[in-house]
């Protein structure tokens, strides 16, 4: 049972070598070799979810060297899920790829690597492994970013190489001095030894360098300056995957590394740390959203909803209450559930009517009915109207703000809603309210006359577009249940 | 002062080689020097992970040729993973500049900024 662990990331591992040998065969051979590595996948985190909600936390040691020594793989209520949201969001985007493109048989190796990295990311106990599947999915993100092949994908991929590299390079002198201080890198022994050294200068000095890294990862404000970039230039169907699961497999390390390794006690005793995080969480919610309302390019605006989002995120790291935290996970998914939904929406309406910027998306409801509906689902969510996932997270985390008698930042969550409102109503004001200009109705029939035709979208395209609204929906509905899931893990950081 | 330079130089030549990375990295303009920072920027790193495995006096950890203390051998091993790490993002690096240079004949920041700005 404890093998489908490991097999999680082993298996896109190898499945990302062989779209390079079966190229010889066919072009479409990658397509298929990453269908099958994500349904097996799926297969895989489902028996992992079923272990963890039946019988608890599962372990298991690689190579038969037991923890703390060896590399300890861990699968928990926290995991268990993003592992299935890994699964399902691999899957929606290789069906959606199918038509969408990159059409190369690199891309989809490029894809299982990202996948393999994500995986590891959110799996393992150890903290010098981590940073070595977040340089795995730092290398595949910035080779899909560049998938785009234009000069101006590459500019945004080499930004991000830049910063991402000295992000995780800052993590990596972090453990560093943790594992100079402690002498292990296992995350449970870590917890345990750092209680016995205490909180020396080389301890906080390690605590810094790891959290700084993964913000830069998470793309928190102000280190959010690569990621509108990366989101923007790269491909739809890139953007859609790497919005969902690129800054949520970092933003999940930050929770293991603040709560799993430096444990609660940490945060009482430092808590300059936590107020850094609450700081650094509310100034992001803000300047993104507003940068956002300013945003013309669609995508760019969806790249800034989600530095606000992911200042959401940390802000509930920062308060650290079992609510706050629970709206910290809860939020997690639903966000890489809407945001992937919103940017493959994008993608069909590009295809379809060639919409990027605002003013293209006058009428576009008329036009393309059902993908509009979809977006405007997933918008809404994304304001936090109930009952779509968006509440549960954002609800959680205010609760939480208010038990920890933080009113400031329960404020500035309420207006965060307002302002993502405001930038979504835009978008949504456009689509059925206002007519399209004259000149863009011509132009839209010159081109069907032109023997071009009008749409270039799959119905696969649609369904996943469709899925990933009504997943967002019944997550919503659902919430108690995956709060049921969270929890248990949750509590062992409260005890 | 003194003191700390000839106990300690190990940890100030890997402070110095962070921090003359970083700024290669940040200061200069041409991509291929920046590329060359954040490899001196990760060398730092590693060499201060090295020299923490040294044990004053110790022998290298080999079956068989080791009496007395020996040097830790983990952070070596965690380097080399790091180093491998290191060097293919050097490659996606230069592989990325070539594509630039290909579509805007520079590799000088600011002249791709204006071109960029141009389109």
């Amino acid at each position: 049972m404890t093998d489908a662990l490991v097999l999680l990331i082993v298996l896109p591992i190898v499945a990302a070598i062989l779209p390079v040998f079966l190229g010889i065969l066919s072009d479409r051979a990658g397509w298929y070799v990453a269908l099958a590595m994500s349904l097996a996948h799926l297969g895989l985190s489902t028996v992992v979810a079923n272990a963890v909600v039946t019988s608890g936390r599962l372990s298991y040691a690689v190579g038969g060297f037991q923890p703390p020594f060896g590399i300890e793989l861990v699968a928990d209520g926290i995991s268990a899920p993003l592992l299935v949201l890994i699964s399902l969001s691999t899957l929606g985007v290789v069906v959606y790829a199918r038509r969408a493109g990159p059409h190369s048989n690199a891309f989809y190796s490029e894809l299982a690597l990202l996948t393999a990295g994500i995986s590891g990311v959110v799996a393992t106990a150890d903290v010098f492994n981590l940073y070595v599947f977040l340089e795995i999915t730092g290398l595949a993100t910035y080779a899909l970013v560049a998938s785009g092949r234009s000069p101006r994908a590459a500019v945004a991929s080499l930004k991000y190489l830049f910063v991402g590299t000295i992000g995780a390079s800052l993590y990596l002198l972090g453990t560093g001095y943790l594992y100079i201080a402690t002498g292990t890198l296992n995350m449970a022994s870590l917890s345990e030894a750092l209680a016995g050294v205490g909180y020396t200068p080389a301890v906080l000095t390690g605590f810094g360098l790891m959290a700084t890294g993964l913000l830069v990862k998470v793309a928190v404000f102000p280190l959010h300056t690569w990621q509108p970039g990366a989101y923007a230039e790269s491909p739809d169907t890139v953007s859609a995957y790497i919005s969902a699961l690129v800054s949520t497999a970092a933003a999940y390390g930050l929770f293991r590394v603040t709560y799993t390794v430096f444990t609660r006690d940490f945060l009482e005793t430092v808590p300059i740390a936590a107020d850094a995080f609450v700081l650094l969480g509310s100034v992001s919610i803000v300047a993104g959203s507003v940068l956002a309302v300013m945003q013309s390019d669609l995508k760019r605006m969806l790249a800034y909803s989600s530095v606000s989002q992911f200042g959401l995120v940390v802000t509930a790291i920062g308060i650290g209450n079992e609510t706050a935290l629970i709206g910290a996970v809860v939020h997690l998914i639903g966000h890489a559930v809407m945001k992937g939904g919103l940017f493959l929406a994008l993608g069909v309406f590009a295809a379809s009517v060639g919409a990027r910027t605002m003013d293209e998306f006058k009428g576009l409801a008329a036009r393309e009915p059902v993908t509009s509906a979809a977006f405007a689902v997933l918008a809404f969510s994304m304001v936090g109207i109930p009952p779509a996932i968006g509440f549960i997270g954002k609800w959680n985390i205010v609760v939480g703000a208010v038990e920890a008698g933080s009113w400031s930042v329960a404020l500035v969550v309420v207006v965060s809603t307002l302002l993502t409102l405001a930038y979504f109503g835009r978008v949504i004001e456009r689509m059925y309210f206002t007519h399209p200009d004259e000149a863009d109705v011509a132009d839209a029939s010159v081109s069907a006359d032109g023997g071009q035709p009008a749409s270039d979208v799959s119905l696969g395209m649609r369904t996943v577009v469709v899925v990933a609204a009504v997943t967002a929906v019944l997550l919503g509905i659902a919430g108690s249940d995956l709060i049921s899931i969270i929890q248990p893990a949750l509590e062992v950081y409260f005890v | 002062m003194i003191d700390l330079l000839t106990t300690h130089y190990n940890y100030i030549a890997s402070i110095l080689l962070v921090g003359i990375g970083l700024y290669v990295v940040m200061g200069s303009p041409n991509l291929v020097r920046k590329v060359i920072g954040m490899n001196i920027f990760q060398v730092g790193i590693f060499l201060f992970f090295v020299t923490t495995g040294y044990v004053d006096g110790g022998v290298p950890p080999i079956v068989g040729h080791s009496e007395g203390p020996i040097v830790s051998p983990l952070p070596h091993v965690l380097i080399l993973t790091a180093i491998v790490v290191g060097v293919s993002l050097t490659a996606v690096a230069l592989a990325l500049i070539v594509r630039i240079y290909n579509g805007y004949g520079s590799l000088d920041e600011d002249v791709i900024k204006e071109v960029q700005v141009d389109d």
